[in-house]
Parts: structure tokens; C-alpha cells; sequence
């Protein structure tokens, strides 16, 4: 080393520079890190920051008849039975709709779909169809769902609006994780001789259920808390009676009724209760906003889990 | 994903079958209202109550799709009853028409639109209907910035205006009865759909004025000042039940109404539910902050009811200034 006259070594190779720029990378390598620390507990905060709020002014609310109790006129006999029963069923109709249509969707397009200009246009399509604003679904799903399909102001109605809104995250979501399944685990089975079909049923499917489960949940987060389009289809603000059960006393024991009953949901009392002249309902208000935000996290929550499951069984 | 599907359905199904279980019960008669988000608050009221005494057996749905939102759905039959917070309009008189829906109108209570202003606002001792002009009318719109532009001793703040947006029913009557004409206001104040944004403003600014049901003035009055409105007799009159009562509160006191489609009429269910409304129902108007009428009025009312008058007693025309006095001579010459 020593050898080399340092006149013959450009000023970049010059062991001083060298360090010192090396020096001045880590600290703007640490000084990174710690802006991203900070945004993202300011991120955090913010969320922690609004949930306590509403836990503190909802304070009062919280017990089990909040939670078994019809809306009411006077603010402390209140509670949110219809809504949140309304919302669960509605989510219950909305993942059952969205999640296969979804999903396969996004097979076909990943796996199946020549491409070509026509596949290019529906994948523009499908990405455009995300930015959506709510409401123009709601407009869709008035005239469509409720009126030409005669479904009426039903939960039905309800969930196959909100699985219209979410369909394109899930499609979306679902594409990007079979993408990132490495390429040589398709072309290994297909070199055994399974068919397109049994690749994907097999090898695909089972290891980007992960990302799949993610963007299912990320749809039905959003669509938890859509007011606009349910509002627009016909929700209803006072509503002291159940759908009707899903389970009967006579063969064949399970009723599907309910798709048929009217409907309120979380974000609509939430609503009312916020525009009420009399102050007590906003106690009311916050208690069920925390109660959707904690509904939202426990789903995010169960989704993690099952990922998590499902990533401990991948052995590549 | 069918793990995921089992588990979601059965935590669903389970969470719901347990907490709910006991409410279940078979399909019945249900009674559907929609419409004003004005009248709501009375209507949930007597569905509430009236559910009580029916043990559950009749059921009550209601909405706030608006006035004009819920004769919209009254007028294809898809509603019972339709809440309104001003009488049926020409076009939707004829909507019904065509679809050979016909309906019986009943006023349930009175509303007072209730000008507020900030405690700290000293000036404003009383409103004439031509101040209010001058501050709403849209030719203000830029122009009347200044209190003083209203009345020129009155100081030279800024005027800050709180009020309804344009899919108010409270919007249409108070513009129809400030400025002579439904929807005509100016655009240049703070809106929104939700009133307490209003009472917010009016409570955080001295300057502010604004104007909203007195349901809401009535749950914030502590905390602002309600105008006297001076009458066509030249009278200073505060928003009450007394002064909405004898007709002295004008013109920003309205009837409140609701529709009950003919064929409807005729159940049982919806039959006893009127009742219980007309009978009941002042007391429980009161109680949510608006003005019962005299019981005379329900009287005449139920009677209409059960004779089934059709129609409106008001010609498909916006009108201000109808007192309780004069509706009740209106509905006793249906």
C-alpha cells in the first residue's frame, strides 16, 4: 500500500476522504433512521392520541348495554346493537363477495391472461376503479342493486355495494403477492408436469395467501368505515329490531332472511348521534367510534395472526 | 383463506348469535318512515316509545334521507310515512300523483328557527326581518362584510354568518321567509350540514350570528344569546313555546308534518301508531325541544286521520308565517 505514490491516486481514493466521507455517510445513514423513527411514532401518536380521546369522552358509555341496547332518544339508555350487528353482517356479506371474485380475479390476470392490449386495459382499469370516490359507488349501487335488482334497502344491497368499493384493493393486493412468488417454484412444478392449474392451486395460492389476507383486510377496514354509500343506498338511522336470525328452530336450521332486512351501521349512528342538539350523544359518539376503531384493530390483528400461521408453514 | 373464512364466520356468527339471541324474533309488520332529519328526532321518539307499549311486536323504522329526499321515496310507495319540515311541494304532489299515491297530512309540532348571536355580542338587542335581509340576502354576498353595514350603530366588526347548507330544510324556510324566495341566499357564510358546526362558531366568535332549530338553542343556550325577531306588529319576540304558541314568533316559526300514504292507513298496525302519535306525541315533542301544538290541533288532526282526508291544506306553494292559529282554520276547513 504504501508503495503507491499518492500522486498517482485520484482525490477520491485518498484514505482521509475516504474516511471522512464514510463518516459522513453513516451520520446521514443514523440520521435517517432517526427521522424515520420519528414519523413513524408521530404516526402512531396520532392514532394513540385520537383513540384515547374517544375512550375518555366515551368513558361513561362503555358496559354491556351499550352494546345490547336499541338507539334511543334519551343519550344514557342509548346503545349500539343494531350497528354493530348491522356493521358485522354487512362486513359477513362483503367478504364473502368480494375475497373470491377478488382473488380470482387477480389469478386470472397474474397467471392466466395472455398479455395483451386488452388485458393492459383492464389492469388500468382495475387500478383506476381504487381511486374511486365512495359516493359515486353508492350512486352505482342505488340504481343497480336496489332498484334494477329489486334488492331494496337490504343488508344485502349493503354488503354487495361495499364489495364493489373494496373489489379492486383486494385485486390489487392479491397481484402483487402472487408476483412475489419466485418464479423458479412455478417453473420447478411445471417441469414435474403439473398443469397450470395444479401450480397455482398448489404451490401459488398457498404461499401468497399472506399478501392476500393483507389486502382483504385492508378493503375491509376501508369499508368498515364507509358512511357515504350506505347512507346513499338507504340506511336507516332508527332501527330497534335485529335482522332476522340466521338460525332457525325448523329444517333446514339456517335462514338467509336477514340479507333481506333493513339496516343501520357504526359509522351511521356515529352520525346521528354527532348531529344530535343534545350533548350528551356525543359521549355516545366517541364511545362508538373507539368501539369501530378497536372492531377495525382486532381484524387487523386476527389477519396478522392467521399470516403469520400460514408464513411458519412455507419451507423455501 | 378457508381457515380464515371458518374462523371469521364462525367468530361472527357466534359473537352475534350469543349477544342478540334473545331479541331475535319472526318477521312482522314493520312501519317505514323516512324524511327530514328535522322532524327525526320526534319521530324516533314515538317509535321508540311506541315499540315499548307494543311490547315489540310492531316494528318502527326511521330515516333522515330529507324532506325532499323521503317524498322522494314516499312517492314510489316505498315508505309509509314521510317526515317533512315544510308542506309537500307542487312537483312532488304530482310525483305522487302519477304513481296514484294518496296521503294524509298531519302537522305533529312546531319548529322555531332561533337567530343566535355570541354572549359577548352587547349591540344586538332585537332583529327586524329586513336586518336579517340585509345580513342573508344574496346581493350581500361580498358587499355586507360589517356589522355597522347592518345598522350603522352597531360597531364596525367584521360580521361572521353561521348557517345551514343548501340541502337544509331549514335552509329553504328561512331563506323563504328572510329573503321571499326558498334557496336564495347568499353563499359567502360559514355552511354546514351539521348544526353543532354552527353552534361552535357562534360560541368561539363575538362576531358571529347564525341560525338553526331551536332544539339546538335550547341544548347550548348558556352558552349564547337567542335574538328577539320583531313581528309584523312591530313587537321584539324571543324564540319560545309560549310566543310559538300564540302566534307572536313569526315569520321564523314552522309546522312540522308527516305524510301517511292511504293505503298504509288502513293496517292496524300503522293505525294504532298514528294514534299513539297524535295523543303522545306532544309530550314527547316537548321533550326533544320543539313546540307541541294545542291539543285542539290534535284533536282535529286525529279526526282527520280517521276520516281519511286526502291532500294538503296548503296549495304546493312555500309559504312563511303560518301560526298555529291559522293552520289550525286551515285543517278545519279540510
Amino acid at each position: 500500500m504504501s508503495s503507491i505514490p499518492h500522486g498517482n491516486v485520484p482525490a477520491y481514493l485518498n484514505p482521509d476522504s475516504i474516511r471522512r466521507g464514510l463518516s459522513r455517510r453513516k451520520t446521514l445513514d443514523q440520521v435517517f433512521v432517526l427521522v424515520g423513527l420519528i414519523l413513524m411514532l408521530a404516526c402512531l401518536g396520532i392514532l394513540a392520541v385520537l383513540f384515547l380521546d374517544l375512550v375518555i369522552d366515551g368513558s361513561q358509555r362503555f358496559g354491556w348495554d351499550f352494546f345490547t341496547n336499541f338507539p334511543s332518544r334519551r343519550a344514557e339508555r342509548a346503545g349500539i346493537l343494531g350497528a354493530w350487528v348491522g356493521t358485522s353482517l354487512i362486513m359477513l356479506v362483503t367478504a364473502f363477495c368480494a375475497v373470491p371474485v377478488g382473488v380470482a380475479a387477480a389469478i386470472y390476470l397474474e397467471e392466466y391472461a395472455p398479455k395483451n392490449w386488452f388485458t393492459a386495459i383492464i389492469e388500468i382499469n382495475v387500478t383506476n376503479l381504487a381511486g374511486v370516490p365512495s359516493i359515486v359507488y353508492g350512486l352505482l349501487a342505488l340504481g343497480l342493486f336496489v332498484y334494477q335488482f329489486g334488492l331494496g334497502q337490504s343488508i344485502a344491497a349493503a354488503g354487495l355495494t361495499l364489495a364493489l368499493l373494496i373489489l379492486p384493493i383486494v385485486i390489487v393486493a392479491t397481484r402483487e403477492s402472487i408476483r412475489a412468488v419466485p418464479k423458479s417454484i412455478r417453473e420447478a412444478a411445471y417441469g414435474l408436469g403439473a398443469t397450470r392449474w395444479e401450480v397455482t392451486k398448489d404451490h401459488v395460492l398457498p404461499y401468497s395467501t399472506g399478501g392476500i389476507l393483507t389486502g382483504m383486510i385492508l378493503g375491509l377496514s376501508r369499508a368498515i368505515g364507509e358512511t357515504a354509500p350506505i347512507i346513499t343506498i338507504g340506511a336507516l338511522s332508527f332501527i330497534a329490531f335485529l335482522p332476522s336470525s340466521p338460525f332457525t328452530s325448523e329444517f333446514p336450521f339456517i335462514s338467509f332472511q336477514w340479507l333481506n332486512d333493513p339496516f343501520t351501521a357504526m359509522p351511521i349512528q356515529m352520525f346521528n348521534w354527532v348531529s344530535r342538539p343534545d350533548q350528551a350523544f356525543q359521549a355516545n359518539a366517541a364511545a362508538a367510534g373507539a368501539i369501530l376503531l378497536a372492531m377495525t384493530l382486532l381484524m387487523n390483528a386476527v389477519a396478522i395472526w392467521i399470516r403469520y400461521r400460514f408464513r411458519k408453514k412455507i419451507n423455501w | 383463506m378457508k381457515l380464515w373464512h371458518k374462523l371469521s364466520a364462525s367468530v361472527l356468527l357466534t359473537g352475534f348469535a350469543v349477544a342478540a339471541a334473545p331479541q331475535f324474533s319472526h318477521a312482522q309488520s314493520v312501519i317505514k318512515i323516512d324524511g327530514s332529519s328535522t322532524v327525526f328526532p320526534i319521530a324516533e321518539a314515538v317509535a321508540e316509545e311506541f315499540q315499548i307499549s307494543k311490547k315489540g311486536k310492531v316494528r318502527v323504522t326511521v330515516g333522515i334521507a330529507g324532506t325532499g329526499g323521503g317524498f322522494k321515496r314516499f312517492c314510489r310507495g316505498e315508505t309509509d310515512v314521510s317526515n317533512a319540515s315544510r308542506p309537500i311541494l307542487k312537483e312532488e304532489m304530482e310525483a305522487c300523483a302519477k304513481a296514484g299515491i294518496k296521503y294524509m297530512e298531519l302537522p305533529v309540532a312546531f319548529d322555531a328557527l332561533t337567530v343566535v348571536v355570541n354572549p359577548k355580542n352587547t349591540w344586538v338587542k332585537s332583529l327586524t326581518p329586513a336586518d336579517l335581509k340585509k345580513m342573508w340576502e344574496p346581493a350581500a354576498q361580498g358587499r355586507v362584510t360589517q356589522w355597522n353595514q347592518v345598522r350603522s350603530e352597531w360597531p364596525a366588526e367584521q360580521l361572521m354568518l353561521f348557517g345551514p347548507g343548501a340541502d337544509s330544510g331549514t335552509f329553504d324556510y328561512f331563506s323563504e321567509a328572510v329573503n321571499g324566495k326558498a334557496k336564495a341566499s347568499r353563499g359567502d357564510y360559514t355552511a354546514s350540514e351539521d348544526d353543532n358546526v354552527l353552534v361552535q362558531g357562534v360560541e368561539n366568535n363575538k362576531n358571529a350570528l347564525g341560525y338553526f332549530g331551536y332544539a339546538y338553542y335550547i341544548a347550548h343556550k348558556d352558552k349564547m344569546r337567542a335574538v328577539p325577531i320583531v313581528n309584523a306588529k312591530g313587537k321584539a319576540v324571543m324564540p319560545s313555546i309560549e310566543a310559538v304558541n300564540d302566534g307572536s314568533y313569526e315569520p321564523l316559526s314552522r309546522p312540522l308534518f308527516i305524510y301517511v300514504r292511504d293505503t298504509a292507513a288502513t293496517r292496524a298496525d300503522l293505525k294504532e301508531f298514528i294514534e299513539f302519535y297524535l295523543t303522545e306525541g306532544a309530550a314527547l315533542a316537548k321533550e326533544v325541544g320543539y313546540v307541541p301544538l294545542p291539543e285542539q290541533a290534535y284533536k282535529v288532526a286525529l279526526k282527520h286521520f280517521n276520516d281519511r282526508k286526502l291532500g294538503t291544506v296548503f296549495g304546493g306553494v312555500p309559504e312563511v308565517g303560518v301560526t298555529i292559529d291559522n293552520l289550525l282554520a286551515r285543517e278545519g276547513k279540510l
